[in-house]
């Protein structure tokens, strides 16, 4: 007993488990659908993801540095962000938009209140909305793969299916496997739900808030989309656009969703709730990415009404 | 059927494979005990011998007039040598009465197995025997037994449930004991079930158990028991699964109210070495002054399980099971997720000690403490339904009204919450500093 011992307060064994590993298992089930946005996009699509990592990795690092933080070696935090930005964007995007965009979300949505786990609102989904109010016209100017005979402008399902532009509408298969136009990482649906299966397994998500968010759009769209009542493409509406990206990768954000079970489905819900508003009345074909922004914003609200019931009590 | 189980906990590594093959050995008589005089929950027991007396191996050394106490037994026989402040596992320093041990292990009692009828035994005679052989909750919290065996009159209790969860990972004693003594183990919980005139009694074992959970199974066939019904459960392996709520609620799906106690629910859980105790108490007129401790961890040569006479130093255990292998980090009473880390191995060992756990340098190694990204782990993991990362900013802060209100008592001190952030916050540490501090008002 000659050595030092240590003594510290139980436990005195701990899982394992690290944010960065977290946010590197994130990343790993997004690579998928980036592979496949490259490939049907083209160069561009990769060049904008790089910059984009680049830029959000470069800004927080400056902005630590700034803050007398320490800076983390290999931060998956913010090049998750960088990544999910370049996700939702056009592959048209120039580069030093999304740089601005990224810079946007590092500096203003995530640093400014405090850095990791102290932001509001969805980093990457902020300065995706930075963007769509700064240059509407690049953000809604897409590509088709590069395969297909109008590949060089296009819109979206959504969008077409929106202002009656009468191009052909997709078939499942095609939306199922990404081949039609919209932002680099949301078009290849079946890479999206490999990886969103990659992370229910290995329990970073839970299915609460993917589910219930989607099961709204479903219903609503079902309900409300079709041309009578209960007639709507369901299946169309969450197939296209960004919806699985949103609920699957961003809407579960855990620092800007709830804890409680309860709060998850509500906030589901209302973001489902949202997003078909805005598909069906607003003035943008998409509204993934504000329903999200929006529903961040009623977190505290959420969790306050639905903390879970005393153990024991009535 | 549905698995049987309570929602949240967590799945630690087991270790059980170190010492689960061991039987239960005696320890060679210690040269000198020490034995503390707050073993227990309740008051404190005054010393009823001097330096210089001579006692006997289960004379009592020890007693209160309280009732939420229980009296104290000499582990040897030998002379009191001293009645002096000395090291105590949990609360760092305690009055003790040190015996050197003449090595002859005199006994005080007699043994008269043969003497007891079972269906003759009052309630208040085993209540009694109960009181007076110092037994107290064995699975850790040290709690007097005869104080739950007198619960309020108007308190109706129908289930009785014996714990051999041992769902902190390491520690086989309760395992081998259930293996090796599963007749007596069941005839002091036909006794526990006696006293408060229960019908129905689960044994509760979780599924990494496979040979207790046999032995324990022919120890209910072969024992006639035509007046209770027992029933063996096989819970799956999940910890705090032995913590006395959580089998509650895994077995019976009823929840102990916040402030309330397992009789409020209709429920006694004792734990088998406390059964075990009983058993002896009553059968061979036999006080609490041994128990099974399992020394185990990656920096002990012989991980074992040890019948230890109470009071005898740690540093003995240590080397009757082979000495310290390599560099220690770590001295542990107890498990690796509720244990109380130690600074030497002069302490003694007392009747809620399971364990004695020694861990290598590696287990002292933390990751850095990093801001909450509220992925609401510990609130998945927390038994109670806590949410943890929220008591433990308030106590951060010193907000200790807002832990108040976020229902920081009704935290067990499991340790799952801490065990599973992945920011590496010291969330159970922050609460259990939060509940001191409430209840001392600071």
């Amino acid at each position: 007993m000659s050595d030092m011992i240590q003594v510290t307060s139980s436990p005195h064994i701990y899982s394992g488990k690290s944010v960065k590993g977290i946010m590197w298992a994130v990343i790993l089930a997004l690579i998928p659908t980036g592979l496949w946005g490259i490939w049907a996009f083209g160069p561009k699509a990769l060049y904008l993801i790089a910059a984009s990592v680049i830029t959000c990795v470069l800004t927080e690092a400056a902005i630590l540095k700034l803050r007398k933080k320490p800076v983390p070696i290999n931060d998956a935090s913010a090049c998750l962000t960088g990544l999910l930005l370049a996700y939702n964007v056009s592959p048209d995007l120039p580069i030093w938009a999304i740089c601005i965009g990224a810079f946007f979300a590092i500096a203003v949505a995530k640093q400014a209140f405090g850095g990791l786990g102290r932001n509001i609102f969805n980093p990457a989904l902020a300065g995706r909305a930075f963007l769509m109010a700064s240059w509407p016209t690049y953000m809604v100017t897409f590509k088709n793969p590069r395969w297909q005979v109008d590949a060089l402008t296009s819109a979206t399902p959504l969008t077409n299916i929106k202002h009656d532009f009468g191009f052909p509408i997709p078939s499942y298969l095609d939306l199922l496997i990404g081949n039609r136009g919209g932002c680099i990482g949301e078009v290849c649906i079946a890479a999206l739900l490999v990886g969103a299966v990659y992370l229910l397994y290995k329990k970073y998500i839970e299915f609460r808030i993917p589910l219930s968010y989607m099961g709204t759009v479903a219903l609503l769209s079902w309900a409300f989309m079709g041309d009578r009542l209960f007639n709507g493409d369901w299946l169309f509406y969450i197939l296209s656009g960004g919806l699985i990206l949103g609920a699957f990768y961003m809407a579960t954000d855990y620092v800007t969703s709830p804890i409680t079970k309860n709060g998850k489905v509500i906030f589901g819900i209302l973001c489902g709730v949202l997003t078909f508003a805005i598909r069906k009345w607003g003035g943008y074909p998409e509204g993934v990415c504000y329903s999200i922004l929006i529903m961040n914003a009623a977190v505290p609200l959420i969790e306050r009404h639905t903390r879970p019931k005393r153990f024991g009590g009535k | 059927m549905l698995k049987k189980t309570f929602p949240g906990g967590v799945h630690p590594a087991c270790c059980k494979d170190l010492s689960k093959d061991s039987q239960v050995r005696p320890l060679a008589l210690p040269s000198q005990v020490i034995i503390p005089l707050v073993q227990h929950i309740g008051a404190p027991c005054m010393a009823i011998v001097k330096p210089g007396d001579y006692v006997k191996t289960g004379t009592l050394i020890a007693q209160s007039e309280k009732f939420i106490s229980a009296p104290i037994h000499s582990s040897v026989s030998g002379t009191v040598k001293a009645i002096k402040k000395s090291s105590h596992p949990v609360l760092g320093y305690c009055e003790a009465v040190i015996i050197d041990s003449d090595q002859r292990d005199e006994k005080e009692y007699s043994q008269n197995a043969s003497q007891i009828n079972f269906e003759s035994l009052t309630s208040e005679a085993i209540r009694e025997k109960v009181k007076s052989a110092g037994i107290v909750g064995m699975g850790g919290a040290a709690f007097p037994t005869h104080v739950k065996l007198s619960p309020p009159k108007d308190k109706i209790i129908d289930t009785f449930i014996l714990n051999g969860a041992e769902c902190e990972p390491y520690l086989t004693c309760d395992d081998r004991l259930m293996q090796e003594k599963p007749q007596e183990i069941i005839k002091g919980m036909l006794l526990l079930m006696k006293v408060i005139g229960i019908k129905s009694g689960i044994i509760a074992i979780e599924n990494n158990k496979p040979a207790a959970i046999k032995a324990m199974r022919s120890g209910i066939a072969n024992l006639r028991h035509e007046t209770c019904s027992l029933q063996l459960v096989t819970l799956p392996t999940k910890y705090p699964q032995g913590g006395e709520k959580q089998l509650i609620e895994a077995l019976t799906g009823r929840e102990v109210p916040p402030l309330k106690l397992p009789f409020d629910v209709g429920c006694l859980v004792d734990n088998v070495q406390t059964a075990y105790a009983i058993y002896e108490a009553v059968y061979l007129n036999k006080p609490l002054f041994e128990r099974v401790v399992t020394v185990t961890g990656d920096a002990i040569n012989k991980p074992s399980n040890l019948l230890v006479r109470i009071g005898a130093p740690v540093s003995s255990l240590i080397n009757e099971c082979g000495g310290v292998k390599g560099k220690l980090g770590k001295l542990i009473i107890g498990g690796p997720m509720m244990g109380i880390a130690q600074y030497a191995d002069d302490i003694p060992i007392i009747k809620g000690v399971s364990g004695v756990l020694l861990l290598s340098k590696k287990y002292s190694d933390f990751g850095k403490e990093q801001y909450c990204i509220r992925c609401g782990k510990c609130k998945q993991s927390c038994p109670v339904k806590l949410i943890p990362t929220e008591i433990a900013k308030a106590a951060e802060y010193g907000r200790f009204e807002i832990a108040t209100m976020l229902n920081a008592a009704d935290c067990i001190e499991c340790g799952c919450c801490s065990y599973v952030c992945p920011s590496n916050i010291p969330l159970v540490q922050l609460i259990k500093y939060a509940k001191r501090a409430i209840t001392c008002q600071i």
